[in-house]
């Protein structure tokens, strides 16, 4: 049996489960009702399960819930921004600028993975806009802090890496 | 997303205007059309023989479309057409689309087509509305309908105050129209809306977590299921073991064997992950049947005869034969394209609510699925659960990307099959390693290219495909087209009688060479009851992995071997390859899409030291949108490997409803199609699908299906060549078709390697090398 309480989206949720080494994915979808994290592909090699614990980037379908501290901040693409549409993150606002999104399934893991990505970098001090190029490398794995890729089929590559570029334009500032 | 008005309730003489009308095809084809949706209308009233519906009632405008949004962006484009026409906001259309009960049937969404044929009929179906609201405003605001202006859901006179809303007009209307194929239509030169860069209706929603895709359906009461595949193609069911072990997992409700069929159903998808997960839960074994037809060996026997049960001649013009025993030599080359996957990001899931009667409506099945045809799926599922076809109720919601016929119709079956027996709501989420290992696949194509080029450029061309099939979509009398349907012991469908618009799509060219044909052999994809027969022999043996509709179908293939062996003889000729394609094309249209891309020709690479340019040019099936390619390549000359650099296309599709949405299909179409001509290669051996992740993990070298990464993607500029007053050509697939000979011709420029065998991996690069 797992008890635990976590802060999903900076609100205090209690979730119990009769195996804590059920899948956080699993947790979050079927206990909390969210939406954004998707199964894609449950081996950690897609993206779309991304949700940040504690503000650093993991893969939820891969994350047992015994691994997740009690009381760790959980942020999730649903709780981004309030139903209030001027209240949209910036991420959210460049993926729409940019029409960032053909089905938009995966879409979730690259704004959650820029959202850890680029919030770790601001934290660190280091407030410049990353170029296209690194945004890419970042996304396909091949950066020395990040070896995790994500995939989109659709190709919606060049606008998804334009609105990342563009939103942390917006958050350095 | 989709309104909750019911068309029974604005049937049963609620305040309405309703137009009938059919997104099948032309306005010639709207009448005659065939009904078989479970609603009808006043059967006396003309518009109860049309298919589908556009009903205006105050509350609301609303599109009930059986053509579906599959990601692509028709959604908006077709919501852009009616808000034009009737002088509406884009937030005042709805959009309710693939319902059986709600929305008859328009066939399969595919190919290409729901802007191409959609569009037309649904712009007229509007404009008939427009000009019964006018008619409407005239009277009662009594003037002459030329001097009424609309805007925004409001008739206005012109020069006055006075005015009316389209919900004051509808309300206590209860009209139903047919189609008036003479209502005038907006001018191409008022368009407000289309040709506009209206922003997609249902991002802002993905955005924030707020979308329902098929794996977010949930129903009240519902269980969780997972299927366990069979260990290979052929293999049968034997034995489960371990059943106590699952049985012990909390939430597990019990494990559903028929035949080959095997799944677990739980309370929560992590028991049912766990129950179904050999490690954790259920053990299945099962007997190894026969091998399919050696990987490795593919390009030989799919031209071996044996293998095939047709051959056939779909394209003879001038003297082939002639042509080639006249000629002082005849060139050929010989062209692979391995099996390629979907593998839509998001692995196919659905939910089914089977009941042990009808409700009150009559519905005892209802179906949650990402299907391109929820018609068919009906049949399909109505023949595997045996309930009347009409007692199921198909509901399309959007999946991952569908590029064609992917795993989604099967996840249906599998969930409703599930649902029957265990007599709750079962939702089937399936695993990656269900996806990638039994989704339709595109199959392996080969190629034989038989050409004569002389001082007058090339003179005679042959083009001898062989291939499986592209076609075995759900069938809605044959649940033996859905993988439960077979595992149950179903058989599929006959394999189809042509290459037709299938794995001969693009298998001809649009050239004015004198001599050519088109020949194609038609490979068995399992044993069939003689040597020419198409229909599968009793018990089931495959031959192949299984194969269905994959963007552009042969398309992507025939059009590699095409256009590289065009290039091949136009080298050999001494043509430049750009020129000798403008001097063999004689549509202006086609022309003109060359010409855009002529200025990239002319500043391109000049060819060697690794760095080249290509292009490539095709009309998609021959009559449809007009594409013309050009890619730069570097070749690095010790690892092999290709990097494509830029990308420029040109694109003609008529009409141009939204050029962003365009641009950005053309993007995807670029993208997936560097993807398939670089990375993307199914694996199999004995029986079994190899490739069943996107990466080896971890510390092993398992194999594969790898596809394109975000650092791979080059610039890609798109040149659109707008025609007002052409027709509406559909924009999903034609730019794929050219990305594959595009990038062989730049590689050959860079480094003299002719790569004739997808995909253009470095070791087949290095091979090829001079």
């Amino acid at each position: 049996m797992g008890q635990k309480t976590i802060r999903l989206n900076g609100k205090k949720r209690k979730v119990s489960v009769p195996d804590d080494s059920q899948q956080l994915l699993y947790v979050l979808r079927e206990q909390l009702d969210q939406q954004g994290p998707k199964f894609g592909c449950g081996v950690a090699q897609c993206g779309a399960c991304t949700v940040l614990v504690d503000g650093k980037i993991v893969r939820s379908c891969v994350t047992p819930l015994s691994s997740v501290a009690d009381g760790a901040d959980v942020s999730t693409l649903d709780g981004l921004a309030t139903d209030d549409d001027d209240d949209l993150h910036p991420l959210q606002r460049a993926f729409l600028d940019k029409q960032a999104g053909q089905c938009a399934f995966c879409v979730n893991g690259m704004v959650m993975g820029a959202l850890g990505w680029l919030q770790g970098r601001i934290d660190t001090g280091n407030r410049s806009v990353p170029e296209p190029r690194e945004v890419a490398d970042y996304l396909s794995g091949a950066t020395p802090e990040s070896t995790l890729n994500y995939i989109c089929r659709c190709g919606s590559h060049p606008r998804i890496v334009e609105a990342i570029c563009a939103a942390a334009g917006k958050m350095v500032k | 997303m989709t309104a909750r008005v019911s068309r029974r309730s604005f049937l049963a003489g609620g305040s309405s205007l309703v137009v009938g009308f059919t997104l099948l095809g032309g306005l010639d084809r709207a009448e005659a059309a065939n009904p078989n949706g479970l609603l009808r209308i006043n059967p006396t009233a003309p518009a109860s023989t049309t298919e589908a519906w556009l009903v205006l009632t105050p509350g609301a405008t609303t599109v009930y479309s059986g053509k579906v949004e599959l990601g692509t962006g028709v959604q908006t484009a077709l919501t852009q057409i009616v808000a034009e026409e009737l002088r509406l906001r884009m937030s005042d259309v709805q959009f309710v689309q693939g319902d059986t009960v709600l929305v008859p049937s328009q066939g399969f969404t595919a190919g290409s087509k729901t802007l191409q044929q959609g569009a037309v009929t649904l712009r007229q179906a509007a404009a008939t509305a427009y000009a019964a609201l006018l008619n409407l405003a005239a009277h009662y605001l009594r003037v002459d309908p030329s001097r009424l202006v609309a805007h925004e859901g409001r008739f206005r006179i012109a020069q006055r105050e006075t005015s009316v809303s389209y919900r004051k007009l509808l309300r206590g209307t209860n009209t139903v129209l047919p189609l008036n194929t003479s209502a005038p239509q907006v001018a191409p030169v008022d368009y407000r809306i289309v040709g506009t860069d209206a922003d997609r209706v249902d991002l802002p929603a993905k955005l924030t977590a707020q979308f329902r895709y098929t794996t977010d359906v949930t129903v009240p009461g519902m269980l969780h299921g997972r299927v366990v595949r069979p260990s290979g193609r052929n293999a049968n069911f034997n034995s489960i073991g371990n059943v106590d072990r699952a049985q012990a997992i909390p939430g597990f409700v019990r494990v559903v064997q028929i035949g080959n069929f095997v799944g677990v159903v739980a309370t929560s998808e992590w028991a049912a992950a766990r129950a179904a997960n050999p490690t954790t839960g259920i053990t299945v074994s099962w007997t190894p049947g026969p091998a399919l037809v050696n990987e490795a060996s593919l390009p030989t026997a799919l031209r071996d005869p044996a293998n095939q049960y047709k051959a056939t001649v779909e394209l003879d013009t001038g003297d082939v034969d002639a042509a080639f025993a006249s000629a002082a030599k005849v060139y050929q080359a010989s062209y692979f394209s391995p099996f390629h996957m979907h593998g839509a990001v998001g692995a196919s899931s659905a939910v089914a609510d089977v009941r042990p009667a009808p409700d009150a409506s009559g519905i005892q099945a209802t179906v949650w699925s990402g299907t391109q045809g929820v018609n068919n799926l009906r049949g399909a599922i109505s023949g595997l659960l045996g309930i009347s076809a009409p007692a199921v109720r198909v509901l399309y919601t959007e999946a991952a990307g569908c590029y064609g016929h992917n795993g989604a119709d099967d996840a249906a079956a599998d969930a409703a099959l599930l649902s029957q027996i265990v007599g709750k709501p079962v939702r089937v989420q399936w695993t990656r390693q269900n996806e990638h290992g039994w989704e339709p696949l595109g199959p392996a194509q080969a190629h034989d290219m038989r050409g004569v080029v002389s001082g007058a450029g090339i003179t005679a061309w042959m083009h001898t495909i062989y291939a499986a099939t592209h076609g075995s979509r759900p069938s809605a009398t044959n649940a033996g087209t859905l993988l439960a349907g077979q595992f149950i012991g179903k058989l599929p469908d006959p394999l189809p009688s042509s290459a037709g618009d299938a794995s001969g799509r693009n298998s001809e060219v649009t050239y004015t060479f004198a001599n050519q044909r088109m020949e194609a052999h038609l490979v068995k994809s399992f044993v069939t009851t003689g040597p020419t027969s198409a229909t599968p022999a009793t018990p089931l043996v495959h031959l192949l992995p299984r194969s269905s509709s994959l963007r552009s179908l042969g398309g992507l293939s025939n059009t590699f071997a095409n256009e590289s062996f065009f290039d091949e003889l136009a080298l050999a000729g001494g043509f430049d390859p750009f020129q000798l394609r403008l001097d063999s094309l004689t549509d202006p249209r086609a022309l003109s899409v060359l010409d855009a891309i002529k200025p990239a020709w002319r500043s391109r690479p000049r060819g060697g030291n690794g760095v080249g340019a290509g292009v490539a040019y095709q009309q998609y099936e021959l009559v449809n949108a007009y594409v013309a390619t050009y890619v730069e390549v570097a070749v690095d000359a010790a690892s092999g490997k290709i990097s494509v650099q830029r990308v420029v296309v040109a694109h003609d599709c008529g009409l141009i409803i939204n050029p962003d949405g365009l641009r950005h299909q053309i993007e995807g179409n670029v993208i997936q199609g560097i993807s398939r001509t670089l990375k993307e290669e199914v694996h199999y051996a004995g029986d079994a699908i190899t490739t069943l992740l996107w990466a080896a993990p971890p510390g092993t070298s398992a194999p594969a299906y790898s596809v394109i990464r975000f650092n791979e993607v080059p610039p890609i500029e798109t040149i659109l060549v707008d025609r007002p007053d052409q027709p509406v050509l559909g924009a999903g697939e034609p730019a794929i078709g050219t990305m594959a000979a595009a990038i062989g011709n730049a590689v050959f420029a860079a480094c003299g390697a002719r790569l004739r065998t997808l995909p253009m991996t470095a070791e087949r690069v290095k091979a090829a090398l001079p």
